[in-house]
């Protein structure tokens, strides 16, 4: 299957928290939770965490670089400093315009 | 986003208390615990009875003093014990 985003796709990291209701092994860090950002390249596929942690068929997900700006995530650092963070697309929503 | 819940004790980035401290450059020398505990970690792995995902559940599981508290590998048998527990490999009396 081919990438659902392409380089250069603007994309929003969906804003749930289910780990405050039960155990989960999430890979996508609480801080660019509802934040946009670019997507810069698809990684290719790999078997998701999400399930290798519990020991459970897991199926392969598509793997981005998406870069955010890092002011308003980390409240810190100069205008154009940039945050490239690692994420799986079943996180990731389309952003129109 | 103020509002979200605190993220759990191992989602460490942005978290002020970790900002500005120096990084040691090298790693530690290993004792011979730790490559044991390493050595022991391959065995698993080759015999299909740990994922990596598997022990970082284990690891990032631990309760926060453990999990600030215990060295590199002391975290890594505690977790790899609790895989084989949780996979039913051995029981709880087998590790303690």
């Amino acid at each position: 299957m081919s990438p659902q985003f392409a380089a250069g796709a603007r994309v929003q990291v969906k804003n749930n928290r289910p780990e405050t209701v039960m155990r989960l092994h999430l890979r996508t860090p609480h801080y660019v939770r509802g934040r946009q950002g670019i997507v810069l390249r698809a990684l290719g596929r790999f078997p998701n965490p999400e399930d290798l942690a519990f020991n459970r068929p897991a199926p392969e997900k598509m793997l981005y670089h998406v870069l955010f700006e890092q002011q308003p995530v980390w409240n810190e650092g100069e205008a154009g400093d940039t945050l490239l963070v690692e994420l799986f697309e079943h996180w990731l929503e389309p952003v129109e315009g | 986003m103020d509002t979200a819940p605190p993220p759990t004790h191992h989602d460490l980035g942005g978290n002020p208390k970790y900002r500005c401290t120096a990084v040691e450059p090298e790693n530690p020398a290993l004792n011979d615990f730790d490559k044991r505990v390493d050595a022991l970690r391959v065995v698993l792995r080759e015999k299909g009875l740990i994922t990596t995902d598997e022990q970082r559940l284990k690891i990032e599981s631990l309760p926060p003093e453990e999990y600030f508290g215990l060295s590199y590998y002391e975290k890594w048998l505690k977790a790899m014990a609790a895989v084989l527990v949780s996979r039913g490999i051995v029981s709880w009396e087998d590790v303690s």
